[in-house]
C-alpha cells in the first residue's frame, strides 16, 4: 500500500518529463529514448497495478455473489415480497424481524440449531483430538490412516445422509436391529426430539471429524519435540504430556476449529433436510430437527415468502457476527494470558 | 496522501472489475444460450440443428414424455424441429426455480410442466406470463376431462395449462394377505366391500386386523388415506371465492377423522409415504392395502419387486377421487412460442396420452383416449392382469370438478406431514395433531 501511494504523489510535480511528452508527441516521436522510458513506465505500472489485478477475482466474485446478495437480502427483509412476484415489494419496515420474536417456529429452530450444534461439535472435536493424537504416533502405513480418516469428508452430504437414513430406519434399520440383539426395543429415531437430533449430529460428526483431526495433526507436528523430551525427563506420563504439552500448544488451532465448526453448525442444512427424506423442510412432524437453515428454506422456497426468509437469513448472519466477536474476545484474552505467562 | 492512495486504489479496483466484469457477463451469456435456437446441445450436433427449430421442454422427475418416445415421434413427423428436455428430479426444487424464471423472464424452456398442486397458484399469479393454449392450434377442449380443463384455466378464462395425466384413485391390495385374513380376494368382491363409503374401508380394516397374518397392517399410512379421501371432495381447502376454508370445511374434517381413526385403531403401518421405510414396507409385505393412483403402480412394482409379483391386485376405491397429475404450459417469453404451443397441443392430444399410458402408466386426462384400445383394453401384468384401463377410467369420470387454490400444496403438506404424521407416528390425539397442523399452516400462509 505504502509504495504505490508515495509514487503516486511523486508523479504530479514532474509532469513535463513523461506525461506531456507522451501526450503530445505520441509514441515513436523519439525512437532513441522511447523504448527504455516506455519499458520503465510499464514496469512501474506493472508493480503498481498488477497486485490489484491478482486479488481482483476474489473481490469481484465476492461483490457479485457475496456482498450484493447480502445487501439485497437485507433490503428484501424489510419488505413483504413473494416468490410469485419478486418485484412487487411492499415496505413493512422491521416487521419481518419483530415477528420473529413471537414466532415459535423460529425459536424452535434456533433451539434445535444450538442443541444439534453442541451435540455435533463437542464430540466431533474431542474425537478429532483423540484421533490426531493416535495418528501422531509412529505408525505403520500412517498415510493410509490419514487418508482413511479424511474419506468421510470427501463423500457428498446427500450420499452420506441417505445411508444414515437407512441405518436409523425404524422398522428395518441396522441400528435398531443391533439394539434388538441386545434386547433393547426399537427406537423411532426420526420422531423423537433427542433421538432425531442425535441422529443428525451423528452424520455431521462422521463427516467432519477426520477433517478436524488432520488439522490437529498438522498443528501437533509443529510442536517442538524438545518439549516432550523435557516433560519426559520430568517424569510426565503420556497422558500428562498430552494434557500439559499437546493441548496448550494446540490452543489457537482448537479455537480455529471451534469457530469453523460453530459457523458450520449455525448454517447446518443439508443433513437435516435429507434426513427427513422427501418430506420437505419441516424437519420432522414436530419440527423436532428443523434448524435455522431449514426454516429459512421452508419460508423462502416452500411457503414462497422471500421477505420473511430474508429476515431469517439476516438474523443468522447477525448471530454469526456475534459468534465472531466472542471468538475475537476469547482469542485476544488467550494471547494476552500467553504473553503474561511468558514474561 | 491518504486520499490519493484511496482514490488510486478505487481506480485500480474499478479497472480490474471492468475487465473481469466482461468475463463474468459473457459467462452468463453463454449460460443463457441454450434457451435460444442455435445452441450447442448435448445429444445433437450443431450440424444436425442448422436451420431447425429447437424446442426445449422443462419437466420434473421422470415425466414420461421422453421415455414413452413421444419426442422421437414428433421429430420424425416434423423434421424441422429438434426437441430437448431438461429435467429436475424433484418438483419442490423445480417449482421455485420455474417461478424464478417466469418472474424474471429468462432461463425458461419453451414448454414448462406444472404439477397439479401448483397449477392454481400458476393460473392465479402467472397467467399473464403464459400463453392462452385454449386458443392454440390443434387443441380440443372437448377431448379433456372437464375438471382437468377447468384446473388449467385462470379466472379470466385463459387456459394456460393443458392437462397431461390425472391420478384417479384405486385401492391396491395384497391378495394373499386378504385370503389369510379371511377376506374375499376377487377384485370385484373386494371393491364391493367398501363401495360408496370410506368408512366401510375402515370397517374392512378392522375385520382384517382381527385376523391379520403376522405383524401385517391393513394400510400403509394415515396421511395416504387422508389424501385419497380429500381427492374426491368438490370443496377442499378453498371455496369458490378463493377463501381458505379448510378449518371449517366438513369434508376436510371428515377426511381427517377417517384417517385419524385408522391410526387410532392401529390399522396403519405408521409410514410416511415416499420415504425409505415405506419402500421397505412394500418389499417386506408389511401392509395389505394402499390407495393407489395409476402412477403409483410402477412405484409399487419397483419397490415390492419380484417377491410381490402376482400377490398384488387393484380394486375400485370407495369413491371416485383424484391424486396428482400435471399440465404443460408455454411461457410468453419463449422465442418459438407458436411452435411450442403446437407441440404442447400434440403431446396432450388423446392419441399421445394413450401411448403415454401404455408405456408409462400415466393415466390420460383426455377422456377421448379412454375408448382407445391402448386404454380400454389395458391390463397390468404385475397386478394379476387387473383391467386397470376400465377401473381407472371409471374412477376418473366420477371425479368432481374440484375447487383448487394457490396454497393447496402447503396446506395439504402440513396437514399430512405435520398433523396426521403426529397422530400416526407419535400417537398424539386427533385434536393435538389438528392444532399443530393449523398452527403450521397459519404460519405458512401469513405473508
Amino acid at each position: 500500500m505504502s509504495s504505490p501511494s508515495s509514487q503516486s504523489v511523486k508523479v504530479p510535480p514532474s509532469p513535463s518529463v513523461e506525461g506531456a511528452e507522451g501526450g503530445t508527441a505520441g509514441p515513436g516521436a523519439e525512437p532513441a529514448r522511447r523504448p527504455s522510458a516506455w519499458r520503465s513506465r510499464r514496469y512501474r505500472w506493472d508493480t503498481k497495478f498488477s497486485p490489484y489485478a491478482y486479488v481482483a477475482p476474489f473481490f469481484v466474485f465476492f461483490v457479485a455473489f457475496g456482498l450484493f446478495p447480502l445487501l439485497y437480502t437485507g433490503w428484501a427483509s424489510l419488505h413483504q415480497v413473494e416468490l410469485t412476484a419478486p418485484t412487487d415489494m411492499n415496505w413493512v419496515g422491521l416487521r419481518n424481524f419483530s415477528r420473529l420474536m413471537s414466532d415459535e417456529f423460529f425459536w424452535n429452530a434456533l433451539r434445535n440449531t444450538v442443541t444439534i450444534g453442541i451435540l455435533s461439535t463437542v464430540p466431533q472435536l474431542v474425537i478429532a483430538l483423540g484421533i490426531a493424537h493416535l495418528l501422531h504416533y509412529k505408525l505403520r502405513g500412517s498415510s493410509f490412516f490419514r487418508v482413511a480418516v479424511l474419506t468421510p469428508y470427501a463423500t457428498s452430504v446427500a450420499a452420506a445422509t441417505l445411508v444414515f437414513v437407512l441405518l436409523f430406519g425404524r422398522d428395518y434399520g441396522m441400528f435398531n436391529w443391533a439394539l434388538g440383539m441386545l434386547g433393547v426395543d426399537p427406537v423411532d429415531w426420526q420422531n423423537g426430539t433427542l433421538t432425531s437430533q442425535f441422529a443428525v449430529s451423528t452424520i455431521v460428526i462422521w463427516r467432519w471429524t477426520g477433517y478436524n483431526a488432520l488439522i490437529y495433526l498438522a498443528a501437533m507436528q509443529a510442536i517442538s519435540p524438545d518439549l516432550y523430551e523435557s516433560a519426559e525427563l520430568d517424569g510426565a506420563s503420556r497422558w500428562q504430556q498430552f494434557r500439559h504439552v499437546t493441548v496448550p500448544s494446540l490452543r489457537p488451532t482448537i479455537l480455529f476449529t471451534v469457530v469453523v465448526s460453530t459457523i458450520g453448525a449455525t448454517q447446518l442444512f443439508g443433513e437435516p433436510l435429507l434426513f427427513s427424506g422427501s418430506a420437505g423442510a419441516t424437519g420432522g412432524s414436530d419440527h423436532q430437527f428443523q434448524t435455522l437453515g431449514l426454516y429459512l428454506y421452508e419460508q423462502g422456497w416452500v411457503n414462497l415468502h422471500l421477505g420473511r426468509a430474508s429476515a431469517i437469513a439476516w438474523t443468522m448472519f447477525l448471530i454469526l457476527v456475534l459468534i465472531g466477536l466472542v471468538n475475537w474476545l476469547i482469542s485476544r484474552r488467550l494471547t494476552k494470558s500467553e504473553k503474561g505467562s511468558r514474561s | 496522501m491518504q486520499i490519493f492512495a484511496v482514490r488510486k486504489t478505487a481506480i485500480a479496483l474499478s479497472t480490474a472489475a471492468a475487465l473481469l466484469g466482461g468475463a463474468v457477463l459473457s459467462g452468463c451469456a453463454s449460460d443463457d444460450a441454450p434457451a435460444g435456437s442455435s445452441s450447442p446441445g448435448t445429444d445433437k450436433t450443431d450440424a444436425d440443428k442448422k436451420g431447425k427449430t429447437v424446442l426445449r421442454i422443462g419437466v420434473f422427475g421422470a415425466f414420461g414424455l421422453k421415455e414413452a418416445g413421444l419426442y422421437d415421434d414428433y421429430m420424425k413427423a416434423n423434421p424441422d424441429v429438434v426437441i430437448e428436455q431438461n429435467s429436475i428430479e424433484r418438483n419442490e426444487n423445480y417449482y421455485p426455480q420455474l417461478l424464478n424464471h417466469l418472474t424474471s423472464g429468462s432461463g425458461l424452456s419453451d414448454i414448462q410442466a406444472v404439477e397439479v398442486n401448483n397449477i392454481a397458484e400458476i393460473t392465479a399469479t402467472q397467467s399473464a406470463r403464459l400463453m392462452d393454449l385454449g386458443k392454440a392450434e390443434g387443441v380440443q377442449k372437448d377431448a379433456f376431462l372437464p375438471w382437468k380443463w377447468a384446473q388449467g384455466t385462470s379466472k379470466d378464462g385463459k387456459t394456460v395449462g393443458l392437462g397431461t395425466d390425472v391420478g384417479p384413485m384405486g385401492i391396491c391390495y395384497r391378495k394373499d394377505l386378504f385370503q389369510k385374513a379371511g377376506l374375499p380376494t376377487d377384485r370385484e368382491a373386494v371393491g364391493k366391500l367398501w363401495a360408496g363409503d370410506w368408512r366401510k374401508y375402515l370397517e374392512v380394516g378392522k375385520q382384517y386386523k382381527a385376523k391379520a397374518p403376522g405383524d401385517t397392517k391393513f394400510l400403509d399410512s394415515a396421511s395416504g388415506l387422508m389424501a385419497a379421501v380429500t381427492g374426491g371432495d368438490e370443496k377442499r381447502y378453498y371455496d369458490t371465492d378463493g377463501k381458505v376454508i379448510y378449518k371449517s370445511n366438513p369434508a376436510v374434517k371428515e377426511a381427517w377423522d377417517i384417517a385419524a381413526e385408522s391410526a387410532a385403531a392401529g390399522l396403519t403401518a405408521k409410514h410416511q409415504q415416499f420415504q425409505k421405510g415405506w419402500d421397505q414396507g412394500f418389499a417386506n409385505g408389511q401392509f395389505a392395502t394402499v390407495s393407489c393412483p395409476p402412477w403409483m403402480l410402477g412405484y409399487i412394482q419397483d419397490k415390492a419387486g419380484d417377491a410381490g409379483k402376482g400377490k398384488w391386485d387393484v380394486a375400485a376405491a370407495p369413491k371416485p377421487s383424484n391424486w396428482g397429475g400435471a399440465f404443460l404450459t408455454v411461457p410468453e417469453a419463449g422465442k418459438n412460442k407458436e411452435a411450442a404451443a403446437k407441440l404442447a397441443a400434440w403431446l396432450t392430444a388423446p392419441a399421445q396420452q394413450a401411448k403415454l399410458f401404455a408405456k408409462r402408466g400415466s393415466f390420460p386426462s383426455a377422456q377421448a383416449a379412454y375408448s382407445l384400445p391402448e386404454v380400454a383394453g389395458a391390463k397390468h401384468e404385475y397386478f394379476n392382469n387387473a383391467p386397470i384401463g376400465t377401473i381407472f377410467s371409471q374412477a376418473a369420470k366420477g371425479v368432481p370438478v374440484q375447487i383448487i387454490g394457490p396454497k393447496d400444496l402447503v396446506i395439504a403438506q402440513n396437514l399430512a406431514d405435520i398433523g396426521m404424521l403426529q397422530v400416526d407416528q407419535k400417537g398424539r390425539s386427533s385434536e393435538e395433531g389438528w392444532n399443530a397442523a393449523v398452527k403450521a399452516i397459519d404460519n405458512a400462509l401469513d405473508q
